[in-house]
């Protein structure tokens, strides 16, 4: 599913409101999400999971081409642990598929 | 402070002039639609943002770790979320707090 496909659902789901309108809110929640985790705080969606920013040391990568070595910063990174109810649907989508195969 | 879906809410009632019970069926829809499509075994590719991706892992040996007794982990399908480009440039530039 995209972008646009989870905006399409969304907007069937909320006839009243215009698709344009669900198209923002679905931008507007991800902007704010994405600065969030650019200014540092987390983000907790019960039943869904979190984000956080994990550290990653400053290294000495090289240049593939050339193979010098380049001095890499230290630098955040985004990390998503799913919540216990995204896990277990997954999960439990994943064995009804399998009983149904076998 | 951790954002929460509160927060989104209220920012959709700030931003979008959308009232506060839409806004935050709209915020509790985007959450469940994207547990839909994994739990239907479909990744989820928000671009800008990220993807939730799905990945199947094999039975493998686990332990208890109270008891130490041998017991199989089943298999299962997980997520995994692998931030998109833009995401990772505009957290990248986070330089920590004091």
């Amino acid at each position: 599913m995209t972008k646009s496909e989870l905006i399409e659902v969304i907007a069937t789901q909320q006839p009243h409101l215009a698709q344009k309108d669900v198209e923002l809110a679905v931008k507007c929640i991800l902007e704010q999400m994405s600065h969030s985790l650019s200014t540092g705080d987390r983000i907790e969606i019960r039943g869904f999971g979190s984000f956080t920013l994990h550290y990653r040391s400053p290294r000495t990568g090289r240049n593939p081409k050339t193979g010098e070595p380049v001095a890499l910063p230290g630098k955040h990174v985004p990390h998503f642990k799913p919540g216990k109810e995204l896990r277990e649907r997954v999960n439990q989508g994943y064995l009804e598929e399998l009983e149904k195969s076998s | 402070m951790a954002l929460t879906k509160a927060n989104l809410a209220e920012n959709l009632f700030d931003e979008l002039g959308l009232n506060k019970r839409e806004a935050k069926e709209l915020v509790d829809l985007f959450f469940e639609e994207v547990r839909g499509s994994l739990e239907q075994g479909e990744q989820v590719k928000l671009s800008g943002f990220g993807n939730f991706d799905l990945r199947e892992k094999r039975q493998r040996p686990g332990r208890n770790p109270k008891t130490g007794e041998e017991i199989p982990i089943t298999p299962r399908r997980v997520v995994t979320f692998r931030p998109g480009q833009k995401l990772k440039t505009r957290v990248e530039g986070y330089v920590g707090r004091e």
